[in-house]
């Protein structure tokens, strides 16, 4: 694969990397082929954007400026992803502080006469307000459809202010994988903010993620590397240098694919080609790659050790406990499979996988990183569904099943709970990773399991929005081409 | 040309999403990007108090999710197929398609395909709400308008005490539920039986079809349900009272309350004993708070600032200089407030009480908003009554920082309100326990 740089517009996942969001099957399948094509539904449930998954990205960055160019219900994701910034920051004991967001709020007069004068006055007051090392400017349907120039517009003022004044093509209707939006920030962070480095520091590491910087901490400091958390947290100044790791580690493909490839491809940082840390078998085999990369082959070997050791204890309470239960996964694509193995290592019982879309390649095309593969062999095959977050097509599934505990992100937990099914939410923060993240993951199932009596409750008193008649038809009888009653 | 935003809070007119979501039993259909539905539900429910999915809102909103292939050759076809899975799939009683900037810029034909269901007898009507319009208030009214306009027919008979309430915006202002029960339960003390038509046990599509056997409506609010008042006025001869102070609190709800009865020919000997009793037990309580109310040590935030939409910067602004003694410094005012009805607003802050008034400012945006903080010198550390997208704002100026307005993401909210009697009470509660913690904890 090749990350191309040069234009402001990122190549969609439709295109790079083969992505579908329709399919019914299995996970042996999945990685028999390559060239599945995409199935569409002839109902959907609202999805998500790629602007949306931009600002998961720019707005987190402690010193850039965001000037979104849309209507003012384009900004309705800014107020929450400013309380996980605030509470980023907190966990810190960073400087605690709003978004540095601005939106042109165009009205409908801009659709007519174009908003560009309105764009402009934006980003020179996002500069005035926020002085800011970079601006982003991202675009939405509606100011796409328009046709106003942003690339234009971006270029001028660049030079005007002599800092990086970043087109970020990201209207959601380009592409039907709204995943395509991290690609589009880490497009723009490639291009216009990392810098060549100035020299390799030989014990840093990158590692891509949310808000959660701590958690490879004590691993690494094990290990004498230091991690550099990207993007969420970071400054404009700390993304400049990233080419001056060795390395780039990630846990989801989905978030960091592009970026780590990105980075390998044009600033010579490795990514590291193994599965991500979830369970015991890939941290294993994660924190081997890195000893060898980083040449800490022994001190690997006795990380490995004593984290095991540290968790042997609980692990096998856990077990005790949960052996033979059942689970069903709703999620991103990579993450559902990482999640197989936790739910594994636990002695529980996979029923049932829902992904949000799958990528039949990825940017850095080596099977080391293909945690999909290394799944199916480690644990054996699996069913899945690619159900493009279709919260209908998840509730009817988790009602088949019926398992003992349903796993969803970025869904409403809401509609398990109403199921009677008790739910735990893999959240942005996934605490799951490495051996004590097991430990942490197995100890939240198992509280939910013991103690039901909230989503009984829930259960009993509330009903869900769909028809008797749905939740007796097949899971997937709406992707077209299928048939229900 | 509208104003830019910096700290978003009002979204857009597609936000109408949320007032079906109110509707029990009621499903929106949207025809609009894929992320719409989503964003809007984070800004104005989950940011609004964590106010959850509802019935039928959040990720099960059936939605087009409009891609490039639409915007080239249209999206009514798919338009079609939803309507019909969602016919299916969604267990609904009442459903209203919604349209988002793309559908209303590519021009999609909407209404001929929703008239092709109505026509085979479904409950179903559509509004333009192209988030270029205006915010999720300017959505609120297209919504009610197009259910009035297409869905409701004259009532049989008109039925006495029976009365629309158009006050707090559902799924929008944070505490609209609490307000529209409180609201109820006053009413019915003075003989009304209150038409909420959102929220728990509001009944629903019966509660709609109700709406134009109503004896009048009764719009709680300096502008929001006027217009929807006058087209019921046209449409179905039904008067209307239009109370522009959201009641918070013993002076104003009691004036509330004899006003309403006065209108709605209710009032009493039985009416007048209920008022009274109610100001009695709020005073009680007030009374009670006198050692702490009066407590100079704790630096009494004796002046305030409230930043939030019209009708809670009024609502609160009355009961702060009329209840508490306190006095205004400056009002925001953050929703898009339409040019007709700003000069009437500024009127009524201009008579908080005989004596004191308060100037105010429209704007939509939070950058203006602490440009005017910043440049007035405080005589005391504030009060900021505001969401939080003022903390830091706020402790910028040593003020005390209560998020009672869009976004509110440091509060759970589930039947809390902030109207009526209890609400005042309420609202002391929540201020003194706020300058209580910052101190003592």
């Amino acid at each position: 694969m090749s990350i191309n740089l040069s234009q402001p517009a990122v190549e969609l996942r439709e295109s790079r990397l083969k992505t579908i969001t329709g399919y019914e099957g299995d996970a042996a399948e999945l990685l028999s082929r390559n060239d599945i094509p995409n199935r569409e539904r002839s109902f959907t449930q609202c999805g998500s954007c790629s602007a949306d998954q931009v600002m998961n990205l720019l707005t987190q960055i402690q010193d850039a400026a965001v000037v979104e160019h849309g209507p003012a219900g384009c900004a309705g994701d800014i107020p929450m992803r400013n309380g996980v910034f605030r509470t980023g920051n907190k966990r810190m004991g960073y400087n605690v502080h709003n978004v540095k967001y601005l939106n042109t709020n165009l009205d409908e007069k801009d659709t007519i006469y174009g908003g560009g004068t309105k764009l402009e006055k934006a980003i020179r007051e996002a500069r005035r307000r926020f002085n800011p090392k970079a601006i982003f400017v991202t675009t939405t349907c509606a100011s796409a459809i328009i046709g106003d120039d942003v690339p234009g517009i971006c270029n001028e003022l660049e030079e005007e202010f002599g800092i990086p004044v970043i087109a970020t093509l990201c209207e959601g209707f380009r592409t039907n994988i709204w995943a395509t939006g991290f690609d589009s920030a880490n497009h723009s962070i490639l291009r216009k903010i990392v810098k060549p480095a100035r020299q390799k520091q030989p014990d840093l590491i990158n590692v891509i993620s949310f808000e959660h910087k701590f958690l490879y901490e004590s691993v690494f400091r094990q290990l004498g590397l230091r991690a550099n958390h990207i993007v969420p947290l970071s400054t404009v100044e700390e993304l400049e240098r990233i080419s001056e790791a060795v390395a780039t580690v990630q846990y989801c493909e989905t978030l960091g694919s592009y970026l780590a490839a990105g980075l390998e491809e044009h600033f010579g940082v490795l990514e590291i080609k193994a599965p991500a840390p979830f369970g015991i078998k890939a941290s294993d085999e994660l924190l081997r790659e890195i000893g060898g990369i980083f040449h800490k082959e022994e001190e690997v070997e006795k990380v490995i050790i004593s984290e095991k050791e540290k968790i042997a204890e609980d692990l096998e309470r856990l077990r005790g406990r949960l052996t033979g239960k059942t689970a069903y996964i709703a999620a991103g694509g990579p993450l559902a499979y990482s999640i197989i193995a936790l739910v594994k290592d636990l002695g529980m019982e996979v029923v049932g996988t829902s992904v949000w879309h799958h990528d039949q390649r990825y940017d850095n095309d080596d099977e080391r990183l293909n945690f999909l593969r290394f799944g199916v062999e480690t644990y054996g095959n699996f069913k899945v569904g690619v159900c493009n977050k279709q919260a209908f097509e998840v509730t009817n599934a988790i009602n088949k099943y019926k398992p003992d505990i349903a796993i969803t992100r970025h869904l409403a937990t809401v509609w398990a709970a109403k199921l009677g099914v008790p739910s735990i939410f893999a959240g942005n923060e996934p605490t799951e990773m490495l051996y004590d993240g097991l430990i942490r993951f197995g100890q939240s199932i198992d509280d939910a399991i013991s103690n039901p009596a909230y989503i009984k409750n829930v259960a009993k008193h509330s009903k869900l929005p769909y028809t008797d008649w749905w939740l007796k038809q097949g899971t997937y009888s709406f992707l077209r081409g299928e048939q229900n009653d | 040309m509208t104003e830019i935003i910096q700290g978003p809070r009002h979204g857009c007119a597609l936000g109408a999403q949320q007032t079906v979501v109110a509707i029990e039993r009621a499903i929106p259909i949207l025809h609009a990007g894929p992320g719409c539905g989503s964003k809007l539900h984070r800004g104005l429910s989950l940011a609004g108090g964590y106010q959850g999915a509802g019935y039928a809102g959040a990720d099960a909103i059936p939605c087009t999710n409009m891609v490039e292939k639409d915007v080239v050759f249209g999206g009514t076809d798919k338009l079609r197929d939803v309507i019909e899975g969602t016919l299916k799939i969604m267990d609904g009683d009442f459903f209203v398609v919604l349209t988002g900037c793309t559908a209303d810029i590519i021009g999609d034909d909407v209404g001929s395909i929703v008239n092709e269901f109505r026509e085979q007898g479904v409950p179903i009507v559509h509004a333009e709400t192209a988030g270029f319009k205006g915010d999720a208030y300017k959505g609120h009214e297209l919504v009610l308008e197009a259910i009035i306009k297409q869905h409701l027919k004259p009532a049989a008979q008109i039925e006495k005490g029976l009365v629309n309430v158009f006050a707090s915006v559902p799924r929008h202002d944070p505490f609209w539920e609490g307000d529209l029960n409180e609201i109820k339960k006053l009413l019915a003390g003075i003989g009304l039986k209150a038409n909420i038509l959102f929220g728990y046990n509001s009944g629903g599509i019966r509660a709609l079809e109700a709406i134009p056997a109503a004896q009048f409506n009764l719009v709680v609010s300096p502008y929001i349900g006027l217009k929807i008042a006058e087209l019921l006025g046209e449409k179905f001869q039904t008067p209307y009272l239009h109370y522009p102070v959201l009641p918070v609190g013993g002076i104003e709800t009691s004036k509330f309350l004899r006003t309403v009865a006065e209108f709605a020919g209710t009032i009493s000997e039985q009416t007048e004993k209920f008022v009274v009793q109610q100001e009695d037990e709020f005073y009680h309580y007030i009374v009670r708070a006198a050692d702490v109310l009066t407590e100079y040590r704790l630096n009494q935030p004796k002046r305030f600032y409230n930043i939030n939409d019209a009708s809670y910067a009024l609502g609160f602004s009355k009961f702060l200089v009329n209840e508490l003694g306190y006095f205004p410094i400056h009002q925001f005012i953050n929703e898009d407030v339409p040019e007709e009805y700003k000069d009437a607003i500024e009127g009524y802050f201009k008579e908080l009480s005989p004596e004191i008034s308060s100037d105010i400012t429209f704007t939509q945006d939070g950058g203006a908003i602490e440009d005017k903080i910043r440049s007035i010198k405080a005589l005391t550390a504030p009060l900021v009554l505001a969401s939080s997208w003022e903390f830091d704002i706020a402790k910028e100026i040593s003020g005390l920082h209560l998020s009672v307005g869009l976004p509110i993401i440091d509060r759970l909210i589930l039947h809390h309100t902030y109207v009526g009697y209890i609400g005042g009470l309420n609202l002391v509660e929540d201020i003194y326990t706020r300058l209580l913690s910052k101190n003592r904890e």
